[in-house]
């Protein structure tokens, strides 16, 4: 579903992502974490294009992200993606958030729109809060808004940087037992997460990144059981406690 | 200090223009309105176009926007008014200037006064207007692009609204300050509020009554305006923000 072969990236003179290759089949769950500054976001950020590359391939979908030729707009709409910050739109109420793109994009007719955010908005369990603006709910019903409002896209992959980091510790869960369910139905999910709990339940496969590099892509049984490296090993033992 | 005040003085007739100095004085009002309504059409509408266009991806853009904005910054309002009253007229192509030099004086004074101050207003308008949009996370664009919404979507929709809303109380400020550097453009011979103030000085005067008159004539316009504007912003008030439902 995703492949990124050998993906390379500068900041300047700063190389952000050093030769990342890796993919994510059709249903499966990767779980990327890693330290800060160790570009998970960045590597995340690149599968839609938001970030640009200097070197490698990126495929989503059987299309290419990294042609010039290709309709990115078209592509990302149909590439979920979820923000630390949410990024909901202050000025428009929680409904019209969800058919914005549906509208714009889709060119769904606004009663379709509305009756497909209205469903997703029940499966979140924010649908009394349809009429309310961004401003009105806490950061867990943020987040589940905007989650609901990616899938309005009928997305084929879900991508979230790092959900949870920006709530309170007790609506942690909220979101997570969304994206827990999205899992279960089979969606393909590339996740930026300290959430090593999230990890266990419904990973299929981990990421770890430091300085750059992906340094292991096994396995959440071989990553959690027997890490390789020493610095996946250093991070564990600050993490779990 | 004794003053002998002579507020009968308004309703006597003036020495010309078949009316009384209140006349002058309404007219003069008048004339303040109308020229600042129409030369801030023009600075909300340059001034948006300007501000955007600095914000946008595209070096040549932006340099452009940059150029507009330095020029009419930094060059005092009273000789833009007299560029464009003695200078731009002269150097347009023949069938416009003919055009120009065609209409009513008055009416060419004025149309080059609005513009003059409408272009100057709509510098600063512009600045604001950039400085709301650069002041949106960062996050609230990419949102729009990970959806799959074009450049002009995401402006239109997504940060124009809002930038709009972030703007209003400088855009307040910048609107009154417009109202009273249109008194400037009595320096090129619009009879604004202003001018039939000196003018009632020169032929009535009566320097404490015209210019107490045309204080308050300022006083009550720039209310409107300020009315105006908290209105706007009361109606566009966000639920959940500060101050907000």
């Amino acid at each position: 579903m995703i492949s990124l072969r050998n993906i390379s990236k500068w900041y300047g003179e700063f190389q952000v992502l050093k030769d990342c290759t890796t993919h994510v089949g059709k249903g499966e769950v990767v779980v990327v974490c890693g330290p800060s500054g160790s570009g998970k976001s960045t590597l995340i950020k690149t599968v839609n294009a938001l970030e640009p590359i200097q070197q490698g391939t990126i495929i989503v979908d059987n299309v290419n992200v990294t042609n010039k030729a290709t309709n990115l707009a078209k592509l990302r709409s149909k590439v979920g993606m979820v923000f630390q910050h949410f990024e909901l739109f202050p000025h428009l109420s929680i409904v019209k958030n969800l058919t914005l793109a549906q509208v714009k994009v889709l060119k769904r007719d606004e009663e379709e729109a509305t009756k497909k955010a209205l469903t997703l908005l029940d499966r979140v369990g924010l649908l009394a809060h349809a009429q309310k603006f961004p401003g009105q709910l806490s950061g867990g019903q943020q987040q589940r808004v905007a989650i609901a409002r990616a899938l309005c896209m009928d997305p084929v992959v879900m991508l979230f940087d790092e959900p949870t980091s920006a709530l309170d510790p007790e609506m942690v869960n909220e979101v997570l037992d969304v994206m827990v369910e999205l899992a279960y139905e089979g969606m393909t999910m590339m996740v930026v997460t300290h959430e090593m709990g999230f990890a266990r339940k419904v990973a299929n496969r981990i990421l770890f990144m430091d300085e750059g590099t992906i340094i292991e892509d096994t396995t959440k049984e071989q990553f959690f059981t027997n890490p390789q490296s020493d610095r996946a090993k250093d991070f564990l033992a600050k993490i779990i406690h | 200090m004794h003053i002998a005040w002579n507020w009968g003085i308004f309703f006597q007739p003036a020495p010309f223009g078949d009316t009384t100095y209140l006349g002058w004085l309404w007219s003069g009002f008048l004339m303040t309105i109308f020229l600042s309504i129409s030369a801030g059409v023009i600075a909300f509408i340059v001034g948006s176009f300007f501000g955007i266009l600095r914000t946008l991806p595209n070096r040549f853009f932006s340099i452009i926007g940059t150029a507009y904005v330095e020029i009419f910054r930094n060059i005092p309002l009273i000789i833009h008014l007299f560029v464009w009253v003695y200078v731009i007229p002269e150097i347009l192509p023949e069938s416009m200037k003919e055009w120009l030099f065609d209409l009513e004086p008055s009416f060419f004074i004025f149309l080059m006064a609005t513009i003059a101050l409408g272009l100057f207003t709509g510098a600063r308008i512009c600045e604001q207007l950039r400085t709301a949009i650069q002041s949106l996370p960062a996050g609230q664009k990419n949102a729009g692009i990970a959806l799959g919404l074009t450049l002009r979507q995401i402006y239109l929709y997504i940060l124009l609204p809002n930038a709009y809303r972030r703007v209003l109380p400088p855009l307040t400020s910048e609107m009154l300050n417009m109202v009273k550097n249109s008194a400037v453009a009595s320096t090129i011979g619009i009879v604004e509020l202003s001018k039939q103030a000196s003018q009632l000085l020169e032929h009535a005067s009566t320097p404490y009554e015209s210019f107490i008159a045309v204080t308050i004539g300022y006083i009550i316009i720039n209310i409107c305006v300020m009315k105006t504007m908290q209105y706007i912003e009361k109606r566009t008030r966000l639920p959940g923000s500060l101050g907000g439902k």
